[in-house]
């Protein structure tokens, strides 16, 4: 069964989300989801551009009451 | 094309050392190699505890303290941590404010000549704030 963290960076503005992000990530695992929560727009558009650079997997972003969710795979 | 990026912060207002931040941290953690020098009036807000005494230069330095947003403190150890930054003090700036290594933020490296970094500078973006 996957494995998934919740990092809960809501109230943090860019690049606070990111940054919360990586630092979970370095603790996860190959094959860990890790889904962050974020209040800030631009976190929600700046995790995936992170994503695609450095080659980790970006699985969705979906927003519900200002909150996106975005969730991502460590793949390396 | 080399991946380096240098970064001369020379500032102390919130805005210039928040933006510098945002820069060195998400540079670092995308893989670039990133060198901070700080020197003038930048070098004394890396003095232990003295970060959040940074003035604001307009409305979003007083908002940034206001809100949420990760101090530039942070986000500095963040690029050191996170994405193997380097941050170099001015060895002259350090000489005038009469300063020891021991005096900044333990994610300051030692001390460097401007020398020194322009020569890492030759290569990669330069960036300064």
């Amino acid at each position: 069964m996957t494995n998934r963290k919740l990092v809960d960076a809501r109230g943090s503005f860019c690049p606070g989300p990111l940054m919360e992000l990586i630092a979970a990530m370095k603790a996860a695992s190959i094959g860990d989801e890790l889904e962050v929560l974020s209040t800030d727009k631009g976190s929600a558009n700046e995790i995936p551009e992170w994503i695609r650079k450095v080659k980790h997997e970006h699985l969705e972003t979906t927003e519900e009451n200002g909150v996106w969710h975005v969730v991502v795979r460590k793949a390396k | 094309m080399s991946n380096r990026l240098s970064i001369m912060v020379v500032s102390g207002s919130r805005e210039r050392l928040q933006m510098a931040a945002m820069v060195a941290s998400v540079g670092a953690v995308g893989g670039s190699d990133v060198r901070v020098f700080l020197s003038m009036n930048a070098l004394p807000f890396f003095v232990k505890g003295k970060g959040k005494d940074a003035p604001a230069e307009g409305k979003v330095g007083e908002l940034l303290a206001q809100k949420k947003a990760p101090p530039f403190a942070e986000l500095f150890s963040n690029a050191v941590e996170l994405g193997d930054a380097k941050i170099y003090p001015c060895s002259m700036a350090m000489d005038v404010l009469e300063l020891e290594q021991s005096d900044l933020e333990p994610y300051v490296g030692e001390a460097m000549g401007l020398t020194k970094f322009l020569d890492d500078a030759s290569e990669g973006q330069v960036w300064s704030f």
